[in-house]
């Protein structure tokens, strides 16, 4: 824990420090940069065994066990706990009314929504406004690195590996809430994974088990996806000039 | 609904001017932004009633199918997702290519038409892109934060040529995929088109 902490001050720190400094724009990345594709592979095999042995049998025992009501509130739970990370990369990224928004979203959750477990806060317009270190690091103009596939977590880049890392030490919950109750809060997120994974099952098996190339798909879907998210006009050059082609 | 007729008003009147000046230099547009978020007010319309049906999957993956068919660009689309193996393949292949694929879009993307049940599609915005118009829908599925699908529409004869779901083209990613059957087949596209007939 003491060791945990004093990385995550660090961090803290010398993340204050650039984002005074800090205003660069994040080099716009290639199509698809997959220089380890073969190890990469690998590894998704591996992620997808992982699927097909523990998660999907888990999140059906898990989906068809308990009401959807009650799956629902884990999940509020889960995203509830992560608000905080969410206040703390806002303030980096230098959104401060973001960063009110999700605070506020926050209080009302935590009080009103019996700790979190109901999301009363959506309705009176403070919906969720997500982020992550990853999103903080590309404000900053971190390039987004290569495509990896990380064990359990599936499809990433180096920067959203590293920004992982950092959100699971940026929480201030993790530090307010003294263990062993703070264990709580990576099993919310790994039981509301389960939910997540049993309400989107289909859209899932899709991409990981159906198909004749899952491992270009998920890779395709992943940088898209997240590109999208983070509001990176990537590629859409290419993608008009490809519409032209079909109309010479 | 007021809300809707609203948002559209709006977009219209200021895409208005857009395609005013987008239609100055050069060719002039056969077709209008309004047109565009006209057709696909239709799409969305379509596939309201396809989820609101309740009907079986293999209706609802008929029902989609048929959408497509009236108004996508089919063949462009399809030829498109060929790549650039596509040039190579006789006009007998392409056509043949072309209603395999498209019986294999309906049953891979009408599957996922279950989990929009109870869902809403509204039309948000258009605006024009190159020879192109992209017309912007939100979908919202009660308990789930709504998200964007964007249709893209071409000038040239008023079909969508591409669906882009928060940012993944159906068109990219079938290029992919048809991409990896072809190789797996040693760019045998009779062999692939025969496949197709019975995958998604």
């Amino acid at each position: 824990m003491f060791v945990v902490n004093s990385i995550g001050v660090r961090i803290v720190v010398t993340a204050s420090a650039l984002v005074l400094t800090a205003c660069a724009q994040a080099p716009v990345p290639e199509a698809v940069f997959d220089p380890n594709e073969a190890s990469n592979r690998k590894m998704f095999a591996f992620n997808q065994k992982l699927d097909r042995a523990l998660l999907a049998p888990a999140s059906s025992a898990y989906g068809e066990g308990l009401p959807p009501g009650v799956r629902r509130g884990v999940s509020n739970f889960s995203d509830n706990v992560d608000l905080p990370g969410t206040v703390v990369n806002k303030i980096l990224q230098g959104e401060f009314e973001d960063a009110m928004h999700n605070t506020v979203r926050f209080a009302f959750n935590s009080t009103f929504g019996l700790l979190g477990l109901f999301d009363v806060a959506t309705g009176i317009g403070l919906e969720e406004r997500d982020t992550d270190f990853g999103e903080t690091l590309h404000r900053w103009g971190i390039a987004e690195g290569r495509y990896v596939v990380l064990p359990v977590f599936g499809p990433s880049t180096d920067r959203d590996a590293a920004g992982i890392v950092v959100d699971f030490v940026l929480n201030p919950l993790s530090y307010v809430v003294p263990s062993p109750e703070s264990n709580v809060l990576p099993v919310a997120n790994v039981v509301s994974r389960l939910g997540d994974r049993y309400e989107f099952g289909g859209t899932i098996d899709a991409v990981l088990h159906e198909g004749e190339d899952p491992y270009a798909s998920a890779r395709l879907f992943y940088l898209d996806a997240r590109r999208y998210d983070l509001g990176v006009e990537v590629a859409e050059e290419d993608l008009y000039d490809l519409y032209e082609e079909a109309y010479e | 609904m007021s809300e809707f007729s609203t948002t559209r008003r709006v977009a219209m009147a200021g895409l208005a001017g857009v395609v005013a000046l987008a239609a100055l230099p050069g060719r002039a547009l056969a077709f209008t932004t309004a047109e565009a978020e006209a057709l696909i007010d239709k799409v969305v319309r379509d596939i309201n009633r396809i989820i609101s049906s309740g009907k079986s999957e293999a209706a609802m993956i008929r029902d989609f199918e048929k959408i497509f068919v009236d108004y996508a660009d089919v063949a462009r689309i399809a030829l498109l997702v060929l790549g650039p193996d596509g040039r190579a393949a006789s006009a007998s292949q392409k056509s043949a290519f072309t209603r395999a694929f498209q019986g294999y879009v309906g049953r891979k993307y009408g599957k996922r038409f279950r989990e929009f049940i109870g869902g809403r599609v509204e039309v948000k915005s258009a605006r024009p892109v190159k020879s192109f118009y992209e017309v912007r829908t939100i979908t919202t599925i009660k308990g789930y934060a709504p998200f964007e699908v964007v249709f893209v529409v071409s000038a040239r004869n008023g079909r969508f040529i591409d669906m882009k779901i928060e940012g993944i083209s159906l068109v990219k990613s079938e290029r992919s995929e048809i991409g990896a059957m072809l190789d797996r087949r040693r760019g045998d596209l009779n062999k692939l088109i025969a496949d197709l007939k019975t995958i998604g």
